[in-house]
C-alpha cells in the first residue's frame, strides 16, 4: 500500500526561482490494483515517483510505503519497492546473473538466497540464453527483462514504474505492459506513471491525472469519462489538465 | 549489515573497473611499462646527449693575444679544446652556438707574465647553455695550469721550493656516494609516485560518479535499501585501491629500473660526477617501503577529493573539466619539494604533497625523521577524513546526485 498526503516537492532554481515540481499531492495506491499517474512531459510524474521511492526528500506533506515513512525510514521503504524507470540503466560490463545478483545482496539476501530468486526468475523470465552475457551485450528487449529481474530479485510488495516502455520498440513494450498486468495478480501495489493514453486505458485501474505538479482529477477510467464527459481517454486528459491553451502558456 | 554492503558495493566495482580497459591502462599499463620506459629512454638519451658534448674538443675562440705567441701556441696544443678564428664578434659566434666560449687575452700579457706584473685574461660563455658549460671550464682549466706552470716556473728561478706556495693538498673524498644517488633519486621517484597515484584514482573516481549518472545506473543503486554512507565507502575503496595499485605497480618498476638500470638514469652531470667519484647505484629498500606506507594517508586524501569533485559532475567529459586542473595542484608541490635546498621543517610537514615529496626524499637515502614523519602521516590523514567526510555529503546532497 503506498499512501501519500499534500506531498510537495519544491526546487530552488537560481534562474527560474522557486519550482514546485509536485504541490500537495495526495493519493492511494493499494494492493493488487495498478494506479496510472497520467501526465504530460515535465507534469511533476518523476518527481513524485522519486519521493515514493526515497530517491528524493519531500519539502513538506508525508508518504508512507508499506506503512514505513519516506522520510523517517527510507532505507525499509526502498526494500520493499521495485522501481524501474526508462533512466534506471544496466551496469554494462556486468553479466545479466552478476546483476542481478549485485541487487540480490544489496537487499540483504545471502548466496543461496540469491541463487535460488536467480534461478526462479530466469525461468519467469526467460533469462536462461543470455545469463552470462555481459549488459551491454544484449539486446534492448534482454536488457528490458534483465531490468524487470534486477527489480524483482527481492520480492517487492510494491512496484514503481516511471515511464518503462519510453524508447522501447512495440514487442519491448507489451513484454513490460504483460509484466505490469502479472505484478497486479500476485497482489502487489503498483503505481504507473505514463504520457501514453493507450498504456493508461489498458493497464490502470486507478488513474491520477496530474498537472503542474497537482493532481487535478484522479477515479477509474469510466468514473474520468463520466465526470468530464468525454469518451476518449485524451479528451478527458486535456479537459482535467484545462485545455490546450492552458499547456500552451507553460 | 554496513560493512556487509560496502564490501558488496567495493568487490562489484572493482570487478567493473577490472573489466574496464581504460583503467586497466592506467592502473597497471602505465605505471609497469610506459613510466619506467619513459624515464629510462629520457635518461639514457640525456645521457648520451651529455657524455657526446664532454667528449667533443670544445671549441673556443681567443681574443687578443698576437703578442703573447707561447700562450697561443699552448691554447691551440691543449687536446681538450679546438681554437677557432674569430669571424666577427666574438660574443655573437657564442650566442649562435658556433663555438662554446671565448678568451680574451690583454694585449702585452706576455710582457706582463715576464715582468711579474699583475694582468687578467676575461673568459666568456653563455650561462644557459650546457655545451658553453663545457667550453668555459676547459678553458678555466687550461689557464689554471697555464698560471700552476708560471708559478712553478717563477720559483724554480729563484731557487724556491714549490711547497711555497702550496703548503699542502686538498683531497676530496665521497663519504656518502649511496646517499647522493638516493637523494637524486629520491626527488623523482616521489614525484612519479604522487603524480600517479593520483592519475590511477582519477579514472576510476570519474567513471564510479559522473559516469555512473551519464549511463543512468547511479538512480538504479540508489533504489537499493543501502545506507548512502555504505555506498560512499564501497566506492571510495574502489578508487583508492586503484590508487594504491598504480602506486605499488610505480613503486616496484622504479625501484627494479633504479637497482637494475640505474646508471643509465644516473648518468647526467650529476650522476656521471657521482659515479665518478665511485658511488655505488642503490636505494634504501626499507626507505622504499616506509615511501609506500607514507603514500598511503595521501591516496585517501586524492581518493576522496576527486570521489567529490567527480560527484559533482553531470557527465563524464565535464568531471574531467572539474579534476583536470587538480594534476596542477598537485604537481606544482611535488615540483617544489624536488628543488634542493627545500628541506623539511614543521611548517612544510603540515603542506600536503610537498611534505610528502619531502619525506620521501630523506627516506630513500635511510634518513628516517620520526617526529616529522608522524606529523606528515596525522596531518594528511586528518586531511583525507576530512575529504571523505565531505564526499559522503556531497552524496546525500539531492543537488549534487540529481543535477538537471
Amino acid at each position: 500500500m503506498i499512501e501519500a498526503r499534500e506531498l510537495t516537492k519544491v526546487f530552488r532554481d537560481r534562474k527560474r526561482g522557486e519550482i514546485r515540481a509536485v504541490d500537495g499531492l495526495s493519493l492511494r495506491a493499494e494492493p493488487g490494483r495498478i494506479y496510472g499517474l497520467l501526465g504530460a512531459n515535465g507534469a511533476g510524474k518523476t518527481t513524485a515517483l522519486r519521493l515514493l521511492a526515497t530517491l528524493l526528500r519531500p519539502t513538506s506533506g508525508m508518504a508512507t510505503v508499506g506503512g514505513c515513512d519516506v522520510v523517517a525510514a527510507p532505507e525499509q521503504v526502498r526494500a520493499q519497492v521495485g522501481f524501474l524507470a526508462a533512466s534506471t540503466a544496466l551496469y554494462g560490463r556486468l553479466t545479466a546473473r552478476e546483476t542481478i545478483a549485485y541487487f540480490g545482496r544489496l537487499h540483504g539476501l545471502d548466496t543461496p538466497q540469491v541463487a535460488a530468486r536467480i534461478a526462479h526468475l530466469a525461468d519467469e523470465l526467460e533469462l536462461h540464453e543470455f545469463l552470462d552475457r555481459r549488459c551491454d551485450k544484449l539486446s534492448t528487449g534482454m536488457k528490458q527483462r534483465t531490468s524487470i529481474a534486477r527489480t524483482l530479485v527481492h520480492d517487492p510488495a510494491v512496484m514503481i514504474f516511471d515511464e518503462p516502455t519510453l524508447g522501447l520498440d512495440v514487442m519491448a513494450a507489451r513484454a513490460i505492459v504483460r509484466f505490469v498486468r502479472g505484478c497486479r495478480e500476485r497482489g502487489k501495489t503498483v503505481i504507473y506513471s505514463t504520457h501514453v493514453m493507450a498504456e493508461a486505458e489498458k493497464l490502470c485501474d486507478v488513474i491520477g491525472i496530474i498537472h503542474n505538479g497537482r493532481l487535478v482529477a484522479e477515479g477509474s477510467l469510466e468514473m474520468l469519462r463520466a465526470r468530464f464527459g468525454e469518451r476518449d481517454l485524451e479528451d478527458v486528459f486535456v479537459k482535467a489538465v484545462g485545455g490546450e491553451a492552458e499547456r500552451g502558456e507553460r | 549489515m554496513f560493512w556487509s554492503h560496502v564490501w558488496t558495493v567495493f568487490t562489484k566495482e572493482l570487478r567493473d573497473s577490472l573489466r574496464d580497459r581504460r583503467a586497466v591502462i592506467s592502473m597497471f599499463v602505465v605505471p609497469t611499462l610506459v613510466m619506467p620506459l619513459l624515464l629510462l629512454t629520457a635518461g639514457a638519451v640525456m645521457a648520451k646527449i651529455v657524455k657526446k658534448a664532454q667528449d667533443e674538443a670544445s671549441p673556443v675562440v681567443v681574443v687578443g693575444g698576437a703578442d703573447s705567441p707561447e700562450l697561443l701556441a699552448a691554447l691551440r696544443a691543449d687536446a681538450r679544446m679546438r681554437v677557432v678564428e674569430p669571424q666577427g664578434d666574438f660574443r655573437r659566434m657564442i650566442a649562435d652556438n658556433r663555438v662554446r666560449a671565448a678568451a680574451e687575452i690583454p694585449e702585452g700579457f706576455a710582457a706582463a707574465l715576464a715582468a711579474g706584473e699583475p694582468t687578467s685574461v676575461t673568459l666568456h660563455h653563455n650561462e644557459g647553455d650546457m655545451k658553453s658549460g663545457f667550453g668555459l671550464r676547459d678553458l678555466e682549466r687550461f689557464f689554471r695550469e697555464y698560471r700552476d706552470r708560471t708559478v712553478a716556473a717563477r720559483l724554480e728561478a729563484r731557487g724556491l721550493p714549490a711547497a711555497l706556495v702550496r703548503p699542502f693538498e686538498i683531497h676530496r673524498s665521497n663519504a656518502a656516494p649511496e646517499k647522493k644517488a638516493g637523494n637524486l633519486l629520491g626527488g623523482i621517484v616521489p614525484y612519479v609516485i604522487i603524480l600517479l597515484c593520483f592519475t590511477g584514482a582519477m579514472y576510476p573516481a570519474i567513471d564510479l560518479t559522473a559516469g555512473e549518472k551519464e549511463r543512468g545506473t547511479m538512480e538504479t543503486l540508489l533504489c537499493s535499501p543501502v545506507d548512502r554512507t555504505a555506498l560512499v565507502f564501497g566506492k571510495f575503496l574502489t578508487v583508492l585501491s586503484a590508487s594504491l595499485a598504480t602506486m605499488a605497480c610505480t613503486l616496484v618498476s622504479m625501484v627494479a629500473c633504479i637497482l637494475v638500470g640505474g646508471t643509465v638514469m644516473l648518468a647526467g652531470p650529476e650522476g656521471a660526477a657521482a659515479a665518478g667519484e665511485g658511488a655505488k647505484l642503490s636505494l634504501d629498500l626499507l626507505g622504499a617501503a616506509g615511501v609506500f606506507v607514507m603514500v598511503l594517508p595521501i591516496a585517501v586524501l586524492f581518493a576522496a577529493v576527486l570521489l567529490a569533485v567527480a560527484l559533482c559532475a553531470k557527465t563524464t567529459k565535464e568531471a574531467q573539466t572539474y579534476v583536470s586542473p587538480l594534476v596542477f595542484v598537485i604537481v606544482l608541490p611535488a615540483m617544489i619539494g624536488m628543488l634542493p635546498g627545500v628541506e623539511l621543517n614543521t611548517k612544510l610537514a603540515l603542506v600536503p604533497v610537498l611534505n610528502l615529496t619531502l619525506a620521501c626524499k630523506e627516506l630513500l637515502t635511510g634518513v628516517w625523521h620520526w617526529p616529522y614523519l608522524a606529523l606528515i602521516f596525522g596531518s594528511t590523514a586528518l586531511y583525507a577524513a576530512a575529504a571523505l567526510a565531505g564526499a559522503v555529503a556531497l552524496f546525500k546532497r539531492e543537488s549534487v546526485l540529481f543535477r538537471t
